[in-house]
């Protein structure tokens, strides 16, 4: 009896002690660049990083950063990207996935493996030719060249809508066309709406995924000053800017916030769209 | 649809009004929307993704900036990318990011274990672990430089546990080190995210499973071994494949922290300094095709390998799953009585 309650003992211990490790391992480099965006630039100087500033209502940093980075116009341009790439891959990616998924036709499996062996590129090597592509078709530096780029380039969903089509009845395409019902109609006016939970978990795993997107945006929005998303107004900082970690911490706090608040509000929704998402291989 | 489309044509130019019938008709419906709902897509696929894959082939055979002349000089830039020491070398690196890509599976493992028993505010630790997926890579890559910069974060937390500044390496500058302390931040990264796959896949068992096997007294490493392991085979061997192809095309954490500097230049970063920096476009094009074939090969000898692996294991699965049915069953009839 004694032996039992040691060993479970040791087992809650060894639970705890591993969780609460690791957690501090995943928050540690977050909480220390939090100390350190509060802290004045003498202060920043004087003291150990892990020293806790004097003042946690010192938002100076956060002014200096959010000014010297842009970060006004990037967020706008941010916002603008995420809702038209959100409204666009939707649209598309449920159109496409209605269709894979309801019609038998030939070619539609050749469909779907052009789309299956796309996620086998991958996306670093593509853009040493889709530079040259963009280049001609003159999108470089423009935001729409951009949208339409993340737009083309997004297979996940597609598949998380096909997989969501797959449990809902096809009988209730057959009574509607039995009603007279055209095939647009049945889209739209019948299986969208039965999308939503679907459409939801797309719309956070392409939503974080879009607002993180710093390769494609410095190579195709060089105009920072003008065109840079959150992500990329953070490359202000690199350069004579380089050392001055308050300031940069500050930058890089205001550039997570966003994706904190959506976290914390949909953190279920977020777990199960990634598990769905991953399931389908 | 072939015979579809000649309907069109034979409709447009005889009789227009035959393409309205056929256009009302369900099978010109069909037709209709099928086009309509897969143009676009289709476009797009084609244009970001096929159509620049072909022009990168080409591109591999010919020496040339994005502006400017093009020399045809046949295979020269593939000589080239094993020939130069800072291509094809580099690929070395992978065998760092494979070996954090396992530490990584076994901690989300473990963690993912632990977290599908009971625990007191599971859903805060699955959240502080889980959050740095959701950092953009920018933002980790000064994160973690200001992490390892000499005397900050890193090294004051090594000397409140007894270490000596002295002692400790440059994390990002000494080679001994500097790729461990890279692959350690996409550890960093990812951990959390993959112990919430395998949480989502351990959740799919039955939770009287882990009742019955505890009536029948197996302990938490056969309950491990019996119940949890079974039921995230797949998604584990789904990460493997993964990691090894992500470990070969490995390119965030040196770009955003080091920019290669130091010896941590994988084979992409080179890749992406020859394109967009010096602009050989060329010998990158050819670097991408290089790779892009071996990571081709690699998934698929690994997709054949556990193809037999799990031949072979599919039939203790069957008995395993015919040892649950029985534990559940007697689990049953003891709650009955």
């Amino acid at each position: 009896m004694i032996l039992k309650k040691c060993k479970k003992f040791i087992w809650t211990f060894l639970k705890y002690f591993s969780l609460i490790f690791f957690s501090i391992v995943a928050v540690l480099p977050i909480v220390s660049c939090v100390v350190t965006a509060f802290k004045t630039d003498a202060e920043y100087q004087s003291t150990n990083v892990m020293t806790l500033p004097e003042n946690w209502l010192n938002f100076t940093n956060f002014i200096e950063a959010f000014r010297r980075a842009n970060m006004g116009q990037a967020f706008v341009n941010s916002t603008i990207v995420l809702i038209v790439v959100l409204m666009g891959s939707i649209l598309f990616g449920t159109q496409i996935a209605y269709i894979l998924n309801r019609f038998r036709f030939p070619g539609n499996g050749l469909v779907r493996s052009l789309f299956l062996f796309a996620t086998l590129l991958p996306g670093v090597a593509m853009q040493v030719s889709v530079y040259s592509i963009m280049n001609s078709l003159g999108l470089i530096n423009h935001l729409y060249g951009y949208i339409i780029l993340m737009m083309g380039t997004d297979v996940i969903s597609i598949y998380i809508f096909i997989q969501f089509f797959e449990n809902i009845p096809v009988s209730l395409d057959e009574s509607a066309i039995m009603d007279g019902a055209s095939y647009f109609t049945i889209y739209a006016k019948i299986l969208l709406p039965l999308l939503k939970p679907a459409i939801v978990t797309c719309m956070i795993l392409k939503g974080v995924s879009t607002y993180n997107e710093y390769y494609m945006a410095q190579l195709y929005l060089q105009d920072k000053t003008r065109l840079g998303t959150v992500a990329t107004s953070l490359f202000t900082f690199t350069g004579p800017l380089g050392s001055k970690y308050n300031l940069i911490c500050a930058g890089v706090i205001i550039s997570l916030l966003p994706a904190l608040i959506v976290f914390i509000l949909c953190q279920k929704q977020i777990y199960s769209g990634l598990t769905a998402g991953a399931v389908k291989g | 649809m072939s015979a579809a489309s000649s309907q069109v044509v034979q409709a447009k130019q005889k009789r227009p009004f035959y393409f309205l019938k056929w256009a009302k008709s369900r099978k010109g419906q069909q037709t209709i929307i099928i086009v309509a709902f897969m143009f676009i897509p289709l476009l797009l696929l084609f244009t970001f993704t096929y159509f620049p894959f072909a022009e990168m082939f080409k591109f591999s055979f010919y020496k040339m900036k994005y502006i400017g002349p093009r020399k045809f000089v046949g295979l020269d830039n593939y000589i080239q990318v094993f020939k130069r020491d800072d291509c094809f070398g580099a690929l070395k690196l992978s065998f760092y990011y494979i070996g954090g890509a396992m530490v990584q599976l076994v901690i989300a493992l473990y963690l993912a274990t632990m977290l599908s028993f009971k625990v007191k505010g599971g859903n805060i630790f699955k959240g502080f672990m889980f959050f740095p997926y959701l950092i953009s890579g920018i933002a980790i890559g000064f994160i973690f430089k200001f992490f390892y910069t000499r005397g900050f974060v890193f090294d004051t937390v090594l000397q409140w546990c007894g270490f000596e500044l002295e002692n400790l390496p440059y994390w990002l500058k000494d080679q001994r080190i500097n790729n461990i302390s890279l692959v350690a931040t996409s550890v960093w990264r990812y951990f959390g995210q993959n112990m919430v796959l395998f949480i989502g896949a351990i959740m799919s068992v039955d939770a009287e499973l882990y009742e019955a096997a505890e009536l029948d007294g197996a302990n938490k490493f056969q309950q491990f071994r019996f119940i949890i392991l079974p039921s995230i085979k797949t998604i584990v061997t789904l990460n493997v494949i993964l990691s090894i192809t992500g470990s070969l095309s490995a390119f965030e954490p040196p770009y955003v922290i080091t920019s290669g500097a130091n010896g941590t230049g994988t084979y992409f970063v080179i890749m992406n300094d020859i394109a967009h920096v010096s602009q050989k476009v060329g010998l990158a094009s050819s670097m991408a095709i290089v790779l892009l074939f071996i990571i081709f090969v690699a998934t698929v000898l690994q997709k054949l390998f556990f193809k037999y692996v799990m031949r072979d294991e599919e039939d203790e699965n069957k008995r395993a799953g015919f040892r649950r049915e029985k534990s559940l069953v007697r689990y049953r009839k003891k709650r009955g009585a």
